[in-house]
């Protein structure tokens, strides 16, 4: 358990030494903020035209729903460098040398990420924050979002981790995980289609159907357990795939 | 104490490593003892590297056993690794961390408690030479104090075993003397299993070589057995034939050199020189040279491992 910690410390700090992660950072924050300005904007000006819709549908909803897209886009770029970078340059020694266990060093470094993912929570939470002072804003509907995102962040994290492993050129993992994590976004795609057999599985198995029911506010554990299972799963390819490196 | 001595740290039995249809080691059994200094040599691509990975966890053989301490890599991964300390041939240091995060981290990795970090990261500093660096990023670092980085990093948590492969590798001359005093002061504490193809550093701080050649031991035996194998070198004005000279008390052989000199193999344990100058004087040969030359490590090494140089020209 203090391997883990201690591992994972040091990644989380040697994430936030790189200049990637602040630039990734201060991306984000930009494009969700500009968003979140045109979407109150728009809001206010359509203020009374449609009562049923709420400031918190506007954050939580579309900002958050939007904001799904960014994330799939920045976080191949974080866990790229998670195992390839460590292989390339020979770092990975260091860590198979010492007394931890694999499972260890991969749960780790992906809590190492997942400190990150909270720094990108915090910052994308800062907005409804923002609001208030001036208004009534529904918590309950905002932390499912917020808890919609960190859960899909961690299943991104789970899955770039693994391609991470699968190769030693950093740039290699961040396009390999893009494309995975994208295909299995898009399986809901199939789902829509009724020629393909058993297309509701598609719709069950594909990343992005899980978070729609959070970002309406609705915690299914259903969905909770999809991602975590997602994670699992993921978390143990890439220990099966450390063991086979040493054989 | 003679006990103590004996203690076997490391025991490998018949390790096999094979890369598909390639066998990069093959049958290789190694013993260390406390206290030693354990040459390992070898030409570029005989195994050595393969070697030190197998016996730090780092490959898994494809045959063969290893037991460190008399816990088995295999079987108990992380007791085994306990007793370990490791130097690959590239440091593996992260270069945006300074010196003392950089060597926290592996005191923690380690398992050394928080309370005695300090004390751990200040000796290990102390013996790599590394106490004015501390705060300095390893990134920023010659490419000497990596490597020193990189020994202390292998030696924090005080393992009963030391594995460098390689420790010298790019270093400037300097660099290799004071990493090699380094190594020799070690080697007083820590048994050191060193690996190299420079022939002198193997000479200056092993107490025991073992040169791989092809995957296989060819050699394994104590420094001073390489230099306890002495010929005799004698010149002659009045050259006899060869074979009077192999009749001489204490003398094996005599092979001609040309020019009235001979190399002169002496039997086990004797030494021949004296009774070559009597008999020269008897017979008036005319001796004008007579000296004993010691087998280097080198001679063994181009010996046992020319096979390769040439098939590798």
């Amino acid at each position: 358990m203090t391997a883990i910690f201690n591992i994972a410390r040091t990644e989380w700090r040697r994430i936030f030494l790189s200049p990637l992660a602040w630039a990734v950072l201060a991306v984000v924050q930009f494009i969700v903020g500009f968003v979140f300005i045109n979407l109150l904007l728009q809001y206010a000006g359509a203020a009374g035209e449609n009562s049923d819709l709420g400031v918190s549908d506007v954050v939580a909803g579309s900002l958050y729903g939007f904001s799904t897209v960014l994330l799939l886009l920045i976080m191949p770029l974080m866990t790229m460098r998670l195992f390839a970078e460590e292989r390339k340059t020979g770092s990975i020694t260091l860590l198979f040398s010492a007394p931890v266990s694999l499972t260890e060093i991969v749960l780790g470094k992906f809590v190492g990420v997942l400190g990150f993912v909270a720094v990108v929570i915090l910052l994308l939470a800062l907005m409804p924050l923002s609001l208030a002072w001036s208004t009534h804003l529904d918590w309950g509907r905002v932390a499912a979002g917020l808890l919609g995102l960190f859960l899909l962040m961690t299943a991104f994290a789970a899955a770039g981790l693994f391609v991470s492993s699968l190769t030693r050129e950093p740039t290699i993992a961040a396009v390999a995980s893009f494309g995975l994590l994208l295909v299995i976004w898009l399986a809901n795609i199939l789902a829509y289609n009724d020629s393909v057999p058993f297309h509701q599985v598609f719709s069950y198995l594909s990343l992005i159907d899980h978070f729609e029911s959070l970002r309406r506010g609705v915690f299914a554990s259903a969905d909770v357990v999809y991602y975590l299972l997602f994670s699992a799963l993921f978390l143990w390819l890439t220990v099966l795939r450390l063991d086979i490196e040493r054989n | 104490m003679d006990t103590e001595h004996n203690e076997v740290l490391i025991e490998a039995r018949g390790l096999t490593r094979r890369y598909g249809p390639t066998v990069a080691v093959s049958n290789l059994d190694l013993t260390l003892r406390k206290g030693e200094v354990l040459g390992l040599l070898g030409p570029n691509g005989a195994g050595k590297s393969t070697t030190m990975k197998m016996l730090t966890g780092n490959l898994a053989p494809s045959e063969g056993d290893i037991r460190i301490k008399g816990v088995s890599l295999r079987e108990q991964p992380k007791l085994a690794k306990r007793h370990l300390g490791y130097l690959p041939e590239q440091p593996p240091v992260y270069p945006e961390l300074t010196v003392d995060e950089y060597l926290g981290y592996c005191a923690g990795l380690h398992g050394i408690a928080n309370k005695e970090l300090a004390a751990a990261l200040a000796s290990a500093k102390r013996d790599c030479g590394l106490s004015d660096v501390g705060h300095r990023l390893v990134g920023n670092l010659s490419k000497g104090y990596q490597q020193r980085v990189g020994i202390a990093q292998a030696i924090i948590h005080r393992p009963p075993v030391v594995i460098l492969d390689e420790p010298t590798v790019g270093l400037d001359p300097i660099q290799i003397r004071e990493i090699r005093t380094l190594i020799a002061d070690l080697g007083k504490s820590h048994s050191v299993i060193l690996s190299s193809h420079i022939l002198p550093e193997i000479q200056a701080v092993c107490g025991r070589v073992m040169i791989i050649a092809r995957g296989l031991v060819v050699y394994n035996e104590p420094m001073a057995a390489t230099q306890g194998e002495a010929s005799v070198v004698a010149g002659f004005k009045r050259a006899p034939e060869a074979v009077y000279l192999a009749d001489i008390e204490g003398v094996d052989g005599a092979s001609p050199l040309g020019n009235g000199r001979f190399l002169i193999s002496p039997r086990k344990g004797a030494d021949p020189r004296e009774a070559i100058a009597r008999a020269a004087a008897q017979f008036d040969w005319g001796l004008v040279e007579l000296h004993a030359q010691q087998r280097t490590l080198e001679e063994v090494f181009v010996e046992l491992t020319s096979g390769d140089l040439r098939a590798a020209a």
